[in-house]
């Protein structure tokens, strides 16, 4: 009898170390790549300064002497995520709208899956789609010299993202409850003033969530972009330029340079403000939803 | 006076009286069915609810107590895959007819939920939401109706130095309040209560009864509990359900004392529910 509640105690303990274990395993594999990160990513600031390597504005990392001014690529990767920002954010709230609040239940039941497998698509398929189908349609449309450029990077870019913005934008509105809504319907509000006035201001935080994730999510997207925006490292002037997003710049270069070399070091410092940028835009998306949840009165 | 003017306290014993001797029908139901998909929960209800009086509803759970009330302002239009047969009528009018405006019939028939459900917003807003939705914008008459309304809840001395707080910072019970002066805002002429202390402390349930008396003098009620005491207190007529059916319906007293239906009787006595 005793000896059997030992057992249970002890098979219970072993459990609760295997899974800490398993959780505090994510936080090593985080702590090794911020230190990776930092190791060799920080020796480039030997050779230029930060200020230089950030507002420099000519990258030519091959020449002798080389440059390493990656504003270029941060403009490109910012104008990206603006483009695609535009496109995924009418698409991605408007089609959860139409989800949550439009579509019968058997619509639902289609689309939502639909939409959810656009996530699953691998993005080198996206680039493809985007190199072969877009790209020269684009270029015919507007009567340019090359479809790849920093608006075609956003179509695709935020065309991917929509996933991510419909899904967090659909949760947060099924999270507002049942009850605002018949209270609002109780006062005498229709259903597009209950909408707008109080499902939509209720989810807001939720919703801000959405779009902060979904911007992260294109920020940090590589193949893609290393596919369809074009690969020139200049300030681009219109948004028909080729362009050169810092994820792209990485993917490209990695395998050409000398491990150790200042090239290599410069990549690693690009990937550290990749990283850093990231994360910020995750823990701002946190703490939005957290507050949302305390106001909505979901506990943490 | 017109019948659907709230009538001001001060003139209450007269025009009650008149309302009372008239026996005036404000709502009643027709050989009412209603079907949530196949399953039939209610089964041909017929029931009046006079002007100025108060109507408890009671009966086990699952009788269809709420989905009654809740066809009362057409809250169940919410629900979808449900079918209404008989009629609902709202001052001889059919409030599912062809011509029915949903949006006038909910601020004419107001609600108060089981849960308090006020918005995320402040006080201030969750009261002057209603009256702009109505699209009132005078901001003078807007403060004028809240404070009124706040009022009449018994909500103003707790609240007025506050009104642009949370309002999910209030108590249970303050929250309730303010969800009924949310209804009363916009001025209803029935009220519809379901349940609506039964996720409340016994004190804050005291108050929210003794509101709910009060407001009786103006408003025409019909209540949904489950608390016996509480259904005696505070209503005139009571009417009793069980199993998608009306049981018995009449004067509370006489529901109380002398059932005329044997299933009443062992429900009072609490044999079963
Ligand atoms: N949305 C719904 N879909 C399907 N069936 C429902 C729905 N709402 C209620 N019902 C069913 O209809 C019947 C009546 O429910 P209702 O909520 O009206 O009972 P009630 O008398 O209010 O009970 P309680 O005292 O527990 O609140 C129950 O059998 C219930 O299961
Ligand atoms: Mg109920």
């Amino acid at each position: 009898m005793i000896d059997a509640i030992k057992f249970r105690n002890y098979k219970e303990n072993t459990y609760k170390w295997i899974f800490t274990i398993l959780a505090f395993s994510s936080l090593v594999f985080l702590v090794g790549i911020i230190i990776v990160l930092f190791k060799e990513g920080l020796p480039i600031f030997k050779e230029v300064n930060l200020f230089k390597f950030l507002f420099g504005k000519s990258w030519y990392p091959t020449y002798d002497p080389p440059e390493f001014g990656i504003f270029p690529l941060m403009l490109a990767s910012f104008w990206v995520m603006i483009g695609a920002t535009i496109v995924c954010v009418p698409l991605g709230i408007g089609s959860a709208l139409y989800l949550h609040e439009l579509a019968s239940f058997k619509q639902r039941a289609f689309l939502k899956p639909l939409i959810e497998m656009l996530a699953g698509v691998p993005s080198i398929v996206y680039g493809f789609f985007g190199m072969v189908i877009v790209a020269p349609f684009i270029q015919k449309l507007f009567n340019i010299p090359v479809g790849l450029s920093l608006f075609t990077a956003s179509m695709i870019l935020g065309i991917m993202a929509v996933p991510t913005v419909c899904s967090i934008t659909e949760d947060a509105l099924s999270y507002v409850p049942k009850s605002f809504r018949e209270a609002s319907f109780a006062v005498g509000a229709n259903r597009w003033q209950t909408l707008t006035k109080v499902i939509i201001p209720a989810a807001g935080s939720g919703i801000s969530t959405a779009i902060i994730l979904g911007m992260s999510r294109i920020v940090g997207e590589t193949m893609t972009v290393l596919m369809v925006s074009g690969g020139a490292a200049i300030i681009p002037k219109s948004i028909f330029d080729p362009v050169r997003p810092m994820t792209a710049t990485i993917a490209a270069e990695m395998g050409e340079c000398a491990m150790g070399s200042k090239h290599f070091h410069a990549l690693f410092a690009i990937g550290l403000i990749l990283f850093l940028v990231t994360l910020f835009f995750n823990i701002i998306a946190e703490i939005i939803s957290r507050r949302y949840r305390l106001k909505l009165g979901l506990g943490r | 006076m017109a019948i659907n003017t709230v009538i001001p306290k001060k003139n209450r014993n007269i025009d009650d009286s008149f309302y009372r001797e008239m026996k005036f029908v404000r709502m009643r139901t027709e050989n009412l069915n209603f079907y949530y998909g196949k399953k039939q929960a209610l089964k041909d209800i017929n029931i009046n609810i006079y002007q100025n009086h108060s109507t408890a509803i009671i009966g086990p759970s699952g009788c269809g107590k709420s989905t009654l009330i809740r066809l009362f302002n057409r809250m169940n239009d919410l629900v979808p895959n449900t079918r209404i047969e008989g009629g609902i009528y709202l001052d001889d009018k059919d409030i599912n007819g062809p011509k029915a405006d949903v949006v006038e019939i909910r601020r004419k028939v107001g609600m108060v939920f089981q849960k308090p459900n006020p918005f995320p917003k402040t006080i201030y807003e969750n009261l002057s939401y209603g009256l702009k939705i109505q699209g009132i914008n005078d901001k003078t008459l807007i403060e004028q109706k809240v404070v009124e309304s706040l009022q009449k809840a018994a909500l103003w001395d707790e609240v007025k130095d506050r009104l642009h707080d949370n309002a999910l910072g209030l108590s249970g019970g303050q929250q309730q309040r303010l969800c009924i002066a949310r209804c009363i805002a916009v001025e209803p002429e029935v009220i519809l209560f379901d349940e609506p202390c039964a996720s409340l402390d016994p004190i804050a349930t005291a108050k929210i009864e003794e509101l709910i008396e009060e407001l009786e003098k103006y408003y025409t009620i019909v209540i949904v509990t489950h608390n016996m005491q509480q259904a005696s207190r505070v209503s005139e007529y009571t009417a009793f359900m069980y199993l998608g059916e009306l049981i018995e319906f009449g004067k509370t007293e006489k529901i109380f004392t002398v059932p005329k239906e044997k299933k009443t009787e062992e429900y009072l006595s609490g044999k079963f529910g």
